[in-house]
């Protein structure tokens, strides 16, 4: 579990120590960028708003719950895609969609949380299947569980309608508010996007955190110490879940469609691709990878044809660059911009002193 | 490497030929259980089927197909799964890129056959095509990050991803089939009775001739590994290093060359198995996933790291798919991971894997 282990809790204790400066000033880049982001509406065009960044904030909600499992537990889930499926799924069922013969067109209030806790119960059982085995399992287990799933879904028509999947799935209409509109849904997918951000940097620092963490780094002592070593891996998996879940529904609802090949095995690869390259090591990582593939995804082929390249090599571009970040920076883009400030903090106090 | 404290006799039979006798001596009903269910198997394969048994099963030469069908695709799993089992058993690096190497395999043989119009030419280009890149991520990549697990793993990842979009430039997204050998096509005859005329005449099964020979020669690669590794010096090496592979680095053996044999080794077996699957099915873009997971499968079925329990594994998942396709086409592809999912639930080792 090299990746996961290394740095984690010296990012806030040091700053707490040496700088007694007031809350704001310790926020001030946290609280910049969501200024920014709240603002966007205002300059950005609909393209922006829910292709780019919308699909960037949900890829990197889902990354998260999976860097969550990583990061903090030292659980690589590749299962945490089919969950976001499996909630996506449900709400094209249980709510509203194109096929009358399947969904059910309950409201969006009971549709929604029902979606969302089937499919934590879903990432709950998959803890609970890999949280017994040892760590380089997980990642086959959950592998061939999410693999299952996209199986599932390619192959049964009655529920999942096979290789069509569903259409026609929008976003409720509450509180006034058109939620399917491009620069609502968008401040939908920010508060959830930001909301889970939140929650994820609270719990990693609360007892529950701070114990996953001592699971992650030697389980046999915490069991000695007296604590439950599996019942904290599967609840941690149940609130990845959570979220995963959350991140699925906003999935459906900004695409429009669920098909098998939303949570194929190259999108659930993709995903473990995103939450590497931004890195492990801290909640902002998932968010900064899932914007670099959104990116590149969008702009890479014609970028490659200009270079002279061959567009559809994409993917191989996607390999050598997940590639190069395992290899010589296992700790992703947060783990080259941390080293860069420190190298830089050190030049700064050498110069002062 | 917790498991590497205590257990170590745990399985090793006290004397050499008495365990079964031992066994069945220590456990006279499930003995007698499972010599029943053999005896019934055998019933059930070998004789005509009576009359209300087709109502349920549908017809005999169905069920045959399938199991055979099954037998002979669990052949190839095997071959596949070996390898990856093998390296993650030693190096404990799992292999993602293993599927990739099995769809390399497959081109290259197909590039050979055509070449040379020698099917048996083309496992040896195959095998030393793959077992060359694996030698090559064993030696650049993998022996720089010892211990690493999750690392490794995800350098294969990342691997397999740029291998398996080369492929798609190399040689496009269509499928290829190999051709069988003159020599292999055409039917079997075998003494299976699967259905009776109006005549009383016995009508017996053909089966595809290529298909027996190639589940044959997996057969005799699974005993001669099976006796490489416990009768020869670099098989009780390879045994000693899943063990506890710090242990044999001290004790002087050069744990690095051994690494590299077996990465080689492993990712030949797949090359090899490449072929195999190119002429019984054919191969193309995605036959690198599916049969990544079908190894996945096997190896969490049978138990992590054990050859033998791969070849378990690689019989129960290949049965299951085949009579899922031909018992409940809804979920084919499903079934065998429901099996799975029961075996981690009531054995998370495999079923003949250890802690």
């Amino acid at each position: 579990m090299a990746l996961a282990q290394t740095t984690e809790t010296p990012i806030g204790v040091g700053a707490q120590q040496r700088s007694v400066s007031p809350w704001i000033a310790k926020q001030a880049p946290n609280l910049l960028l969501g200024l920014v982001l709240v603002l966007l509406p205002a300059v950005a065009n609909d393209f922006i708003l829910d292709q780019i960044l919308g699909w960037t904030l949900i890829l990197g909600m889902i990354a998260l719950s999976l860097m969550f499992l990583a990061g903090y537990g030292g659980m690589v889930s590749l299962a945490q895609m089919s969950v976001a499926g499996v909630s996506g799924y449900m709400i094209a069922v249980l709510g509203t969609s194109s096929l009358p013969k399947i969904s059910l067109f309950w409201p969006w209030w009971v549709a929604a949380p029902l979606s969302i806790g089937i499919a934590v119960l879903f990432g709950t059982f998959a803890g609970a299947l890999s949280a017994r085995t040892e760590g380089i399992y997980t990642i086959m287990i959950t592998l061939a569980l999410a693999a299952a799933f996209f199986y599932l879904t390619l192959q049964n028509w009655p529920v999942f309608n096979g290789f069509n999947g569903f259409t026609t799935i929008p976003a409720p209409h509450f509180l006034g508010v058109n939620w399917r509109d491009p620069v609502p849904l968008y401040y939908m997918i920010l508060f959830f996007a930001a909301l889970s951000y939140a929650v994820v940097l609270y719990l990693s620092r609360s007892p529950f955190g701070l114990a996953l963490q001592g699971v992650r780094d030697n389980p046999r002592r915490m069991e000695a110490i007296g604590y439950n070593v599996t019942a904290h891996r599967i609840a941690a998996y149940a609130f990845a879940a959570l979220i995963a879940a959350v991140g699925g529904i906003l999935m459906v609802w900004l695409n429009n469609q669920i098909s098998p090949f939303s949570i194929g095995i190259d999108v659930v690869i993709n995903l473990l691709v995103i939450a590497v390259v931004g890195g492990l090591s801290h909640p902002i990582g998932p968010f900064i990878g899932a914007l670099i593939y959104v990116i590149l995804r969008t702009f890479a082929l014609d970028a490659l044809v200009a270079v002279g390249l061959d567009g559809r090599r994409f993917q191989t571009l996607i390999g050598l660059g997940f590639l190069i970040i395992v290899l010589f920076s296992p700790d992703g883009v947060v783990g080259i911009w941390r080293r860069l400030s420190e190298r830089a903090r050190a030049a700064g106090g050498r110069n002062g002193a | 490497m917790t498991q590497a404290f205590g257990d170590q006799g745990a399985d090793q039979a006290p004397g050499r030929g008495s365990a079964p006798a031992e066994w069945i001596g220590r456990n006279p009903v499930a003995a007698l259980v499972i010599a029943v269910a053999i005896i019934l198997a055998l019933w059930l394969v070998l004789a005509p089927w009576p009359a209300g048994f087709e109502d349920v099963f549908g017809k005999k030469r169905l069920f045959i197909n399938a199991l055979f069908n099954g037998i002979t695709l669990g052949g190839l799993y095997f071959l596949v799964a070996t390898g990856f089992t093998l390296i993650f058993g030693l190096m404990r690096n799992v292999n993602l890129a293993h599927g990739s190497l099995y769809l390399f395999g497959g081109y290259m043989g197909y590039e050979a056959g055509q070449w040379t119009g020698s099917w048996l030419f083309s496992y040896v280009i195959a095998f030393v095509c793959c077992a060359l890149i694996g030698m090559a991520m064993q030696f650049l990549i993998f022996r720089r990050m010892e211990g690493q697990d999750l690392r490794q793993t995800l350098v294969t990842l990342g691997l397999s991803i740029i291998f398996s979009d080369l492929m798609v430039w190399v040689w496009g997204g269509n499928a290829i089939q190999i051709d069988t050998p003159d020599y292999l096509v055409g039917p079997v005859p075998t003494p299976i009775v699967v259905a009776v005329k109006s005549s009383g005449e016995a009508v017996f099964l053909q089966y595809p001739r290529v298909r027996l020979v190639i589940f044959a020669a997996s057969v005799v690669i699974g005993i001669a590994m099976w006796l490489a590794l416990h009768r020869t010096r670099i098989g009780v090496m390879i045994r000693a290093g899943v063990d506890d592979r710090d242990m044999l680095s001290v004790l002087g053996y050069r744990v690095q060359l051994l690494f590299v044999a077996v990465f080689a080794f492993g990712a030949g077996l797949a090359g090899m198995a490449g072929i195999v699957g190119g002429t019984f099915q054919s191969i193309s873009l995605g036959e690198d996933s599916h049969f990544l997971l079908a190894s996945l499968v096997v190896v969490i079925v049978g138990g992590m790291g054990s050859i033998p329990g791969a070849a378990l594994g690689a019989l129960i998942i290949g049965c299951s798919e085949q009579f899922g396709l031909v018992y409940f086409q809804n979920y084919a592809t499903v079934l065998s991971f429901l099996i799975m999912i029961i075996v981690l639930a009531i054995r998370p080792q495999g079923l003949l894997g250890r802690r």
